[in-house]
């Protein structure tokens, strides 16, 4: 069972139709319980950081989240519920995030060109880190695939777990792993027929 | 780097796709929901439902529709008309639009875009502004195109982007419908004011006026037309083909 975790930040039509439409029907949950039954999480997300990890916090999902990351259950962060995966952001103060993945969460404008616009918003193609082999999240993409981002902070100090990145100025990271932890910071549930392969790829990990 | 978009808008009345020539003259095309499919299969980058009814039946209409296209388009919707207020942000986003466009709304209520920016973020708040040259001033024209509201659009657009506006729309009266090119004029005056993406229309008739576009204002990050990608005149596979050749960054 797929489990989308709602803890009340976001819009989750679009991303409940698109696994609907890779025959994966996904239950929409705000209960501890579902996700220890789930095989498969999705952490979903748009706001502000430090928002976003409260209301985790406060209903509790954010233990759940990590007990189900413990026991091995393939997990999925998109957009903000990426940068959550790491260990802190600095979007309007300092703010804990789940510490699944090593780094903190930056504000783009200071590393891209004056002219560049933030967010970095719009398609833009994945590159993937040379001398690896790709993420099993991308069987069934091709490296310079585009995908659609929006997002004024993104995620760094995470090399190791970087898995993709895309080109505005400088190389930002777009994806990241660790075991059976997964985040993309772009929108798999908006970037068509390549978007949708990434989650079919996800759901058959 | 990141892609300069394509994107086909469908004016949307009473659950039909229509287009008007210079905001007048309404044609039925085809079902918004087998129109955004099959851009969507095309390769279109964005697309944008624009609600041009009246009534309240139309209205509800227009959201089965919306519900009907994000259940099985998977690339960002914008949505606008009738956008007047927050309550109008939340009906659209919660059947599936991404970013919502507001215009004579944001002109009647002020405050619009920054309670809205504040709510939603600014990415998802788009001011779309219908302008036309008046006494050498481009002026803002509301309901569709038929009031001039004698606002100034440049002083405009900026006030809507400090307010939290996250994108542009910018369509040129002066040329829309005559399929003559896009305004580029109006154009850069506009990007040489804000940092946010600015959306082009009014105006396309052919491939290479998207080239123009983008080659003479490397700051437009999107173009936006209607009739000619519902009649076939342009094909969005063969416009990114051309898009490509000039090393244009495009999605393919």
């Amino acid at each position: 069972m797929l489990a989308i975790v709602d803890y009340g930040v976001g819009n989750l039509f679009s991303l409940a139709c698109s696994l609907k439409a890779i025959g994966v029907e996904a239950v929409l949950t705000g209960e501890a319980e579902v996700l220890t039954q789930a095989d498969h999480i999705i952490l979903p997300g748009v706001g502000a950081f430090g928002d976003a990890a409260n209301a985790l916090r406060r209903t509790g999902l954010d233990r759940a989240v990590l007990q189900a990351a413990e026991r091995g259950t393939s997990l999925l962060g998109i957009c903000l519920g990426m940068q959550l995966l790491f260990e802190y952001s600095t979007e309007y103060g300092t703010h804990k995030g789940l510490g699944l993945i090593s780094g903190c969460v930056q504000p783009i404008r200071p590393v891209v060109p004056a002219d560049y616009k933030v967010p970095h918003m719009g398609w833009n193609g994945l590159h993937f880190p040379k001398g690896r082999p790709a993420s099993p999240l991308f069987r069934l993409i091709q490296e310079g695939n585009c995908v659609y981002f929006v997002h004024s902070y993104y995620g760094t100090d995470c090399e190791a777990h970087t898995i993709a990145t895309a080109e505005y100025g400088p190389e930002l990271t777009a994806a990241v792993a660790r075991d059976n932890i997964y985040g993309v910071q772009f929108h798999p549930e908006k970037s068509g027929s390549v978007g949708l392969n990434i989650l079919r790829a996800f759901c058959e990990l | 780097m990141i892609a300069k978009r394509i994107i086909p808008c469908l004016d949307v009345k009473d659950g039909r796709v229509v287009k008007g020539v210079n905001f007048r003259e309404l044609a039925d095309v085809n079902s918004p929901v087998e129109l955004a499919q099959y851009y969507s299969a095309c390769g279109a980058d964005e697309l944008v439902f624009y609600d041009i009814t009246a009534s309240a039946e139309g209205r509800s209409l227009f959201t089965d529709i919306l519900t009907q296209t994000a259940a099985c388009v998977f690339i960002p919707l914008t949505v606008g008309g009738g956008i007047q207020t927050l309550d109008d942000f939340d009906r659209v986003l919660k059947c599936g639009a991404d970013k919502v466009s507001v215009n004579s709304g944001a002109i009647r209520n002020p405050s619009l875009i920054r309670q809205a920016a504040q709510r939603y973020g600014n990415q998802c708040v788009v001011l779309s502004v219908d302008a036309k040259r008046v006494d050498g001033q481009f002026r803002v024209f509301a309901k569709g195109g038929r009031e001039d509201t004698g606002l100034d659009a440049i002083q405009w657009i900026q006030h809507g982007v400090q307010n939290g506006a996250g994108e542009i729309v910018l369509n040129s009266i002066d040329t829309d419908g005559v399929k003559g090119g896009f305004d580029l004029e109006m154009l850069k005056a506009v990007c040489d004011v804000v940092d946010v993406p600015v959306i082009a229309s009014g105006g396309a008739g052919c491939i290479e006026h998207f080239v123009t576009l983008f080659h003479t204002l490397p700051n437009v990050d999107a173009g936006l037309a209607a009739s000619i990608f519902h009649f076939g005149e342009v094909t969005i596979p063969a416009l990114k083909q051309a898009l490509a050749a000039q090393k244009i960054p495009t999605r393919l």
